[in-house]
């Protein structure tokens, strides 16, 4: 079990310029079911990918991969066409909102956007028009959502990922490399890792993503990572404190951060004294957080959750 | 990107909000030259002169060549002296005012330079409000912020007396819709002509932030003149850089003078990049871990230079770039590079990091740190380059391996 993805994820791709092809590459070699690409003036060409597995030499499993993945002149086409249930967007920021707009519309139950640069203006009309639609944004301005050995979707570098034990949510692409990574190194794994990006209008928060967490029966513990600015952490602490059933550990990044100033992440500013780290982790420890000091002591802090 | 008042008040103008008569001048002889069309135009003899700078507490602030002079001076000579009385004073103040320094809370003790003056019309004053257009995080959508409280800092009254603080979310479908801006006006209390421009004021205040891209527009004072007019009496705003390429015009406003040189480099080149005051530099991708590295720095004994996230798309050429913008601070002395490569290959900043090394030379230690996509190739590329380059295993690791190094 996992949340989000998994391997009866269809995924389509939308934005196929160098990114999203070098991307989509390596999720086809991760074993990523990828359907179709939505290109509109390449519409009815496919683009090939072929390449060796990211599992060559396993048992039962494909050393090589080739496949032409077919371009569609809409998302609604390639939903119709190839039975997608999710869909990537890579499209550059201008276009981006309207790229998720259109996929909400075509009824895309999982719209993952790595896009980082997306004007907020947009972000607000676009999650406005999701609002009454049974869809689920994951991102902007995030690395995407992986189920270890079923399902990659984004930008994540697949081989540090293993199946396990542990839900990791994250605002930074990096950190959660960085968890993930100990996770893997510890033997503990991971049941999905999901970034939700660093935009300061996303679409699933941390408290989505807990709750997801927690009704799934396969993740023991969760992991969260944070950074200044806002308020989700603080509510990510309100929800630990009253729904959280299972052990949670964290980190939050920006302890040094100088306020006023956004630190690279569109959402990692403290303004008006509000959004620092210390507020953050002040909240997540008093709702039971073990929270690591630094991130090489993010894999220790979930061993300690756990064992308490 | 922030801009002048004296900018923020041609936008709103621009879009019939009401804001005083006002002329920017940048020499003596440009404010001087300003005072007759303004109070001829105005028909007050009233003139008030505001320094521009991208910091708030102008009035309470002080200068350091002249203490007794604030950031903002109300010239009154011209009531009875007329407008050759004005514009003597005027003369004075913008000698003395233009290029010094003012410092007010916002600034830090070594102030900002002067370089314009906005002389604007006296004012009838009846009443002083505050009001904002703010993003508001939690709901993912605009909402205004007002009170009755005006010229005060609206984290001080969210402080102290929150209870006078009212707020109306926004619909973006929608707009700040007539019955919402009369709810604002009523919790103003604003009446006759007053709440009937406060309404007019409100909506186009709303959909002018949505409509420039503006992350925050505040309006502090707001002011009702005694003939029930509602004014900005000042006016602050500053814009999301993701959106600046629709609004050429917005973006000629940018004042680089106001900007520190390294962090106007970097933004040059794509950049995100934050000076700092301590001696080791970084260059990480991502901003999450580009924090982290800066946190761990210090948590481990040292001090970080910089912030500096190379960021997801990075080329070797822009990596290139962040190695000499580090390397330009002299108080410098060591670097750490943190990379975990996902968009980013480890291949691109081993490239980048060797070739900014040969072109200008590495006169401290520097350490890397990589992991992800590309990562053994990334590392090859680092051994074969014949650098004197330590790698470390983690980014802990690196972080005392760079601190022990600069010690």
């Amino acid at each position: 079990m996992s949340v989000l993805v998994g391997a009866d994820t269809k995924v389509i791709i939308q934005g196929l310029g160098k990114t999203g092809r070098f991307h989509t590459d390596k999720a086809i070699a991760y074993g990523t079911a990828m359907v179709g690409a939505v290109h509109p003036s390449r519409a009815g060409d496919t683009e090939r990918f072929e390449g060796g597995t990211d599992h060559s030499g396993v048992p039962g499993r494909d050393d090589r991969y080739q496949q032409d993945l077919p371009i569609f002149r809409s998302v609604a086409e390639a939903v119709d066409a190839t039975g997608a249930n999710a869909s990537v967007v890579y499209v550059p920021p201008p276009f981006a909102a309207d790229a998720i707009m259109e996929a909400a519309d075509a009824g895309v139950p999982l719209i993952i956007t790595i896009t980082e640069g997306i004007p907020v203006t947009d972000m607000v009309r676009a999650k406005r028009f999701l609002q009454d639609r049974p869809v689920r944004l994951v991102g902007p301005n995030c690395p995407g959502v992986i189920t270890p050995e079923e399902c990659k979707i984004g930008i994540m570098p697949g081989y540090i990922h293993t199946p396990g034990r542990v839900g990791v949510v994250s605002r930074s692409g990096t950190l959660t490399y960085e968890a993930v990574f100990q996770l893997t190194n510890n033997g503990l794994g991971q049941t999905t890792a999901i970034g939700i990006g660093g935009d300061p209008v996303n679409g699933t928060s941390f408290v989505d993503c807990l709750s997801l967490f927690n009704d799934d029966p396969a993740t023991e513990a969760v992991i969260m990572i944070g950074e200044i600015g806002g308020s989700a952490e603080e509510e990510a602490a309100d929800f630990i404190k009253s729904s959280m059933t299972k052990p949670v550990a964290g980190f939050i990044a920006g302890t040094t951060a100088p306020p006023g100033k956004r630190m690279g992440h569109a959402g990692a500013i403290i303004s008006g004294g509000k959004g620092t780290a210390a507020d953050k982790i002040a909240a997540l420890e008093a709702a039971g957080v073990v929270m690591a000091p630094t991130p090489t002591d993010m894999g220790a802090a979930m061993l300690q959750a756990l064992d308490g | 990107m922030k801009i002048h008042e004296y900018q923020a008040k041609e936008l709103l103008r621009a879009r019939g909000i009401p804001v005083p008569l006002g002329h920017v001048a940048t020499t003596v002889d440009e404010a001087v030259a300003a005072v007759r069309p303004l109070v001829e135009e105005s028909g007050n003899p009233v003139v008030v002169v505001k320094s521009q700078i991208h910091a708030g507490g102008r009035g309470k602030g002080r200068f350091v060549e002249h203490p007794d002079l604030g950031g903002v001076t109300v010239v009154t000579e011209g009531i009875e002296g007329g407008i050759e009385a004005t514009e003597a004073r005027v003369r004075e103040l913008a000698e003395a005012k233009l290029g010094s320094t003012l410092v007010t809370v916002q600034t830090g003790a070594d102030g900002k330079q002067v370089n314009r003056l906005y002389l604007e019309q006296g004012i009838d004053i009846d009443r002083e409000l505050y009001l904002s257009v703010v993003l508001d995080r939690s709901r993912s959508r605009n909402t205004v912020m007002a009170s009755t409280e005006g010229g005060t800092e609206i984290e001080e009254v969210a402080a102290h007396t929150p209870e006078k603080i009212v707020r109306q979310s926004i619909d973006p479908a929608f707009g700040l819709l007539p019955f919402e801006a009369t709810r604002v006006a009523d919790a103003l209390g604003l009446t006759g002509d007053a709440h009937r421009n406060g309404v007019t004021f409100l909506r186009t205040l709303a959909s002018a932030t949505v409509d420039l891209d503006a992350d925050l527009v505040e309006v502090n004072p707001l002011v009702v003149t005694s003939v029930g007019k509602v004014m900005a009496l000042d006016a602050k705003m500053s814009f999301e850089g993701n959106a600046l390429y629709r609004h050429p015009d917005v973006e000629a406003m940018r004042d680089e003078s106001e900007e520190d040189p390294a962090e106007l480099l970097a933004s040059e080149h794509g950049l995100s990049f934050i000076k700092l005051d301590g001696s080791i530099g970084c260059m990480v991708n991502g901003a999450g871990l580009a924090m982290a590295t800066m946190d761990i720095i210090k948590y481990v004994g040292g001090e970080p230079a910089n912030f500096l996230d190379v960021g997801g798309g990075a080329d070797k050429d822009q990596v290139a770039a962040a190695f000499k913008i580090i390397t330009r601070d002299a108080n410098v002395k060591g670097i750490f590079v943190n990379i975990f490569g996902g968009i980013m290959r480890c291949d691109t900043i081993a490239t980048g990091v060797v070739e900014a090394v040969k072109e200008v030379g590495l006169e401290v230690p520097l350490v890397v740190r990589l992991e992800g996509t590309n990562v053994e190739l990334g590392k090859r590329i680092i051994d074969e380059s014949g650098l004197n380059v330590v790698s470390a295993s983690d980014m802990k690791d690196g972080a005392e391996k760079i601190v022990e190094l600069t010690a």
